[in-house]
Parts: structure tokens; sequence; C-alpha cells
């Protein structure tokens, strides 16, 4: 398998304190990881640096992604290598309509018509996040991805604050973003993801292939995410 | 007479705000600058559309247009209620018209408003019959085509008890009138129970200086909105306009402007809340590119119960220039709701780079959130000036 993303002792700082330690982090073509870890531990932290938020300062180390070196790229030249995000926290954006950022993150241009799917047809003429719900913004942001259909998916807690009716609708589109379902089974497309998850749930609806713990800004465990979860459940994080 | 006096020495009253102009350094505009009978095939047809004066005339109730001091243009036939016609000659015919001028605007204010009334300055008529709805826009244009010559204009608008009308209002300077002067004067009077949307789109050279003067008094339960829009790079310009409101009668001001290097924009208005119950919402937004911009906003109540916000944010883009935001509220009674927001600074960077992670490069992330900061608080602002307003922030590069 072909490395899509590697990531070699990385330090950043966030708010000027160093929050990310020396991660390491190699994720293959096609993979979907998960990422556990308490909370404050620099989950978040570490998404931003790879997507390359200035709120995240990176101080050492590289990330390569694709072959290239991205670890100081611009966050739209991210974007337009195949990096997209779901963040846990998206800022309010006055004015601008989510339609009008939908239609500019596609090059399909029947993408407004999907937002139904996403319960979000009611949605597009209402400024970015101001005043959405916390399961609005996760299909909000859903949406968004789907519009750019990443490479490489980040997705930031995408089943928190959802209720258990709408989880499934999370679900299977962030099953579309990975599988390929136009056949009679869905095949894994070339996509991969970094999962942040506190629960697991998602995991009902996608496989994974590895399953990482995060702590004090480093990666300190890993291993095969169902059993990662159930000693999380059974021993919590430890100290 | 003893009025002409006080007005001749109110020629050396500078303006109240705004730099200091010296109106002798031009020479008067011309009162026979010809006329145009058909606007579609006009020369000056690109000028007029580029401010929202639409020459076919379609979805509109009527035309006036004003090229320097010379009423060019006025639609010959309008529909019933509706009179359209230029000042000189609405006096002529309107024997009560004359208690009309200078009765809302003091000629003696600053010495812009004295020029206009010792020139004995033209403009528009326009009238609206007590309890007519106008269904479309009246479009009026402003051009200035003299170089070094000042365009003088005084307006009259008269919407009657019950009635109704939007009025667009475009003006702008025509090829070589870079470094000109343009004042008009514009008294509106609203009776009861009226509405008036009276929104300008303005379009000058970079020389070009600009001082509008408008005063709007409403009788009682009427309603005023005025929406102002500079896109381009201007000279210097400076308005204030005023509202005098009556029992339960509404004032709403929308501004927004782009304050290019270069450019001096001294903006916004003052409502005062005279009758119970009256409501006014003065909101002003800009984005400085270098230029130097100052958005003012005074609200005053003189009677309780009256309920009135100011809000103005700015955008800094670019150094270079300066941003000053000055919102005052003044009370004479207890009983009074006022309120005021000011924010001047730079984008979120947060907000910039989320649209940047769906692709956006830069300068699109940065022209989609300045798109969406100077429209998107506005309601209903007629789809010419949005239209242009588009077009202008596609033209400014806001992120460089
Ligand atoms: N901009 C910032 N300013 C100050 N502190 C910050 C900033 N960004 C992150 N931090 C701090 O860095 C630490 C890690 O934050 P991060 O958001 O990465 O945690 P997380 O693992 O995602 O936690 P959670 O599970 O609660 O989402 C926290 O202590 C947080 O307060
Ligand atoms: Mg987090």
């Amino acid at each position: 398998m072909a490395e899509m993303l590697k990531i070699d002792n990385l330090h950043a700082d966030a708010g000027g304190r160093e929050i990310l330690r020396g991660v390491d982090l190699t994720v293959e073509k096609g993979e979907t990881c998960v990422l556990f870890g308490p909370n404050g531990s620099g989950k978040s932290t570490l998404l931003s640096a790879i997507m390359g938020y200035s709120t995240c300062r990176i101080t050492e180390g590289s990330i390569i992604f694709k072959g290239q070196d991205i670890t100081h790229l611009g966050v739209d030249e991210r974007a337009r290598l195949g990096i997209g995000m779901m963040m846990q926290r998206p800022p309010n954006i006055f004015g601008v309509k989510l339609g009008d950022l939908v239609k500019a993150a596609s090059r399909n241009p029947g993408i407004l018509d999907e937002a139904d799917n996403f319960k979000m047809g009611n949605f597009l003429e209402r400024d970015i996040n101001v005043g959405f719900s916390g399961g609005e913004i996760k299909r909000s942001e859903l949406l968004q991805l789907t519009a750019q259909s990443p490479e490489f998916l980040l997705l930031d807690e995408p089943e928190s604050g959802v209720d258990l009716e709408n989880i499934d609708l999370i679900g299977e589109k962030v099953k579309s973003l990975l599988y390929d379902e136009s056949g009679p089974v869905s095949v894994q497309k070339d996509v991969s993801s970094l999962i942040i998850t506190h629960t697991g749930q998602i995991l009902d609806y996608i496989g994974a292939d590895h399953g990482y713990i995060m702590k004090n800004g480093k990666i300190q465990f890993c291993g095969k995410p169902l059993d990662l979860l159930r000693d999380i459940r059974q021993n919590g994080y430890g100290e | 007479m003893p009025y002409d006096e006080s007005v001749k020495e109110a020629l050396s009253k500078k303006g109240a705000y705004g730099k200091d102009i010296d109106i002798d350094d031009y020479e008067e505009g011309s009162k026979d600058s010809g006329t145009v009978t058909d606007l579609e095939s006009s020369e000056y047809r690109k000028y007029m559309e580029h401010v929202g004066v639409v020459a076919d005339e379609m979805n509109r109730s009527g035309t006036l247009m004003f090229l320097n001091n010379t009423a060019s243009h006025c639609s010959p036939k309008v529909q019933e209620g509706l009179e359209l016609l230029s000042l000189s000659k609405a006096l002529k015919v309107h024997e009560g018209l004359k208690d009309f001028m200078w009765n809302a605007m003091d000629p003696a204010k600053d010495k812009f408003t004295a020029k206009t009334y010792l020139e004995d300055a033209d403009g528009f008529f326009i009238r609206v019959k007590s309890g007519y709805h106008i269904k479309n826009p009246v479009q009026s244009c402003m051009l200035l085509s003299q170089n070094k010559t000042v365009q003088n204009i005084h307006n009259i608008l008269i919407v009657e008890d019950g009635a109704s009308l939007e009025m667009i209002t475009g003006c702008s300077t025509v090829r070589h009138a870079n470094d000109s002067l343009h004042v008009g004067v514009t008294e509106i009077y609203m009776g009861d129970n009226a509405n008036l949307t009276y929104s300008m789109i303005h379009s000058w050279g970079n020389k070009t200086s600009v001082r509008p003067r408008t005063k709007c008094v409403l009788g009682k339960g009427s309603n005023y909105t005025n929406n102002y829009v500079i896109m381009n790079p201007v000279g210097n310009l400076q308005s204030f306009p005023v509202a005098d409101l009556g029992e339960r009668s509404s004032a709403t001001y929308n501004t927004i402007c782009i304050a290019h290097e270069g450019s001096e924009i001294d903006t916004g208005g003052m409502v005062n809340l005279n009758g119970a119950g009256s409501r006014a919402e003065i909101m002003s937004r800009s984005v400085s590119m270098g230029g130097k911009m100052c958005a003012r906003g005074r609200l005053v109540g003189n009677v309780p119960g009256v309920k009135a916000h100011l809000e103005c944010r700015s955008i800094i883009l670019r150094d270079g220039g300066s941003t000053l935001a000055i919102p005052e509220l003044e009370a004479h009674v207890a009983d009074v709701e006022m309120t005021h927001e000011a924010a001047v600074g730079k984008i979120a960077r947060d907000q910039i780079e989320y649209l940047m992670s769906r692709g956006l490069d830069e300068d699109q992330a940065v022209s989609m959130i300045v798109r969406g900061f100077l429209s998107g608080s506005i309601n209903g602002l007629p789809e010419e000036l949005q239209r242009e307003m588009d077009a202008a922030i596609e033209q400014a590069n806001l992120g460089d």
C-alpha cells in the first residue's frame, strides 16, 4: 500500500503552549484510522495541524502528504491536494450563505440538490453555522465535505451531539465518502481517513483499520480500534 | 432680502464634518448641457447603468436625468398618482410648492446649501399623491461631465398620506470630469402612513468631491428607508442625512462603503425621534482598503417610549488609511431604549481559513466574507444595488 500521510516527530504550539509533543503517525492509501484520547490531549490540534490552520504553529517535525512535504503549505493548497476536514467547532460566518460555500467547494453544479439528503435544504440560505445546532453543524460539515469529495478525510467527532435518529444519516454519509456504493456490495474507495471519536459509534457504519490513543500530545498506543475502545470503556485512559 | 443676506454669509461657512472645500475652485456647471430623449441610445447609457439606472426603464415607473446642471430627461408619461418634473418646471405649475422650498433644509446650514440656494439650482420634483402606491421604482440619475465644475442640484420629494414610493438615485462622473464637485440638496416630505425607500448608489472619480445634503420630515406612522452605497474610489465624500420622525414613524439607514486608497469618506446620519413610539435604526458597514473612513451615527431621543439602535462595523483590509466609528446617542427624557454597537478590525483568520479549507484561495475567501459583511445585514436591498455591489467587490481585488 502507498503512504498517504506520514507525520514525523510533529511538535506544535497552540495559544502559546506546546500541545503536540512529537506525534508520529502514518496513514496508508484507503486506510481508515480512528483517534481516541482524553479531553484536551491534543486530538483536534493534530487535525488542525494537518489541515494547516494557523491557530496551531508547527515548531518541529514534518507532515508528508502523497509524497509532498506540506508542513508549511497554505490551507487552500492542502485542500486542493485532497485534504478535507470536519471541524469540531467551525466558526460562524455572518452574511455568507451555506449554499454559496457548498457551490464554491464543488465541481458538481448539481451539488445543491444533494442538500435535502443531508436535511440541509432549508439551510442553504442561512449564514454559515450561525445559530446552527450541534447536529446541524455536523450535517452541514458533511454536506460541505461531500461537495469537496476529498481523498483524505479528517473528521473531528462526527457523531458527538447527534441524536439517535440523525446518527444514521451521519453514519451513512460518512460511509458514502469512504465507500463506493454504486454496486451490489459497497467497495472501499481509495479514500483515507483519520477520525476522532469518543464513543466509537461511527464504527457501526464503517470499518476501521487502526486505532490510536493520544495522550499529552503524543500517540501513546495503537491497536485494533474495537479492542482499544473496549479497553478504554473498561479501564479508562489511566491516570 | 435680509434672508438672502444671511445665506450669502453662509457661503463661507464650512460643513460641520469633512474636509473644507473651496467652491470657487470650481466653475458653475452648465445649465445648457442638452436633452437626452432616448435613454437607450444615449452616450451616457453605460454610466447610468453602472449606478443602477436602467436605460430600457424595464420595471421602472419613470426616470429623471440631470446632466451637469441641466434637466436633460424626464419621463413624459407616468402612472396616475405620480408626478415627475424638473423643480424649475414644477415651480411654475404648483403655486404651493414654494412652501416646501427650503422648509426642511436650512439654506444657511453651510456653504453647500447656501450655494445651492443662491444658484437657484434645479433638480427633480417628485410627488406621490395621497393613497397611491407606485409599483415600480422611480429612478433618477445625476451625471457630471465637465471637469473643474460644480453640479448643484436641489430636489424635492413628496410622499403624501398613505402613499408609497421606491426611489433609486444613481450619481456618477462621466469621462474626464474627475476633479469636480457634486452638491445635491434633497428635501423629502412624508405625510402620515407613507412609505419611502430611497436608495442611492454613487460612482465617482478618484478626485471628485461630493457633498449631498438630505433632510426628511415624516408625519405619523410613516416609514423611511435610506440606502447608500459607494464601492468605487472617490476623492472625498461627506454625507450626513437627517430625518425628523413623527409619532410611530420609523427611519432605517443602511450605509455600505469601501474606502479605497486615496479616498476620504465621511458618512452616517442622524435621526431625531420626535414622536411618541418612533423607531430608528442606523447601520453602517464599511471596508477600508487603505482609505480614510469615518462612520457616524447620531440618534436623538426627544420623547418617551422611543426605540433606536445604531451599528457601525468596519473591516480594515489594508493598512495606510484610517477608520473612525463615531456612534452617538442623545436622550432628553428617561424613558428611551437606545443602543449602539461598533466594531473595527480585520477579518478573523479562522473564518478565512475555514473557507480556504473548502478549496477557495485566500482572495476568494476574503471576497466572499466581505461581500457577506457588506450586504448580509441589509434586507431588501434593491437588486440593482446588490448587482453593482457584487461587481465592485469583484473588481476591487479585496484579498490582496
Ligand atoms: N488556540 C488555543 N489557545 C489556547 N489553548 C489551546 C488552543 N488550542 C488548543 N488549546 C489547548 O490545547 C489542548 C488540546 O486541545 P484540543 O482541542 O486539541 O484537545 P482535544 O484532544 O481535541 O480535546 P476534546 O476531546 O475535548 O475535543 C487543550 O488544553 C486546549 O485548551
Ligand atoms: Mg477536540
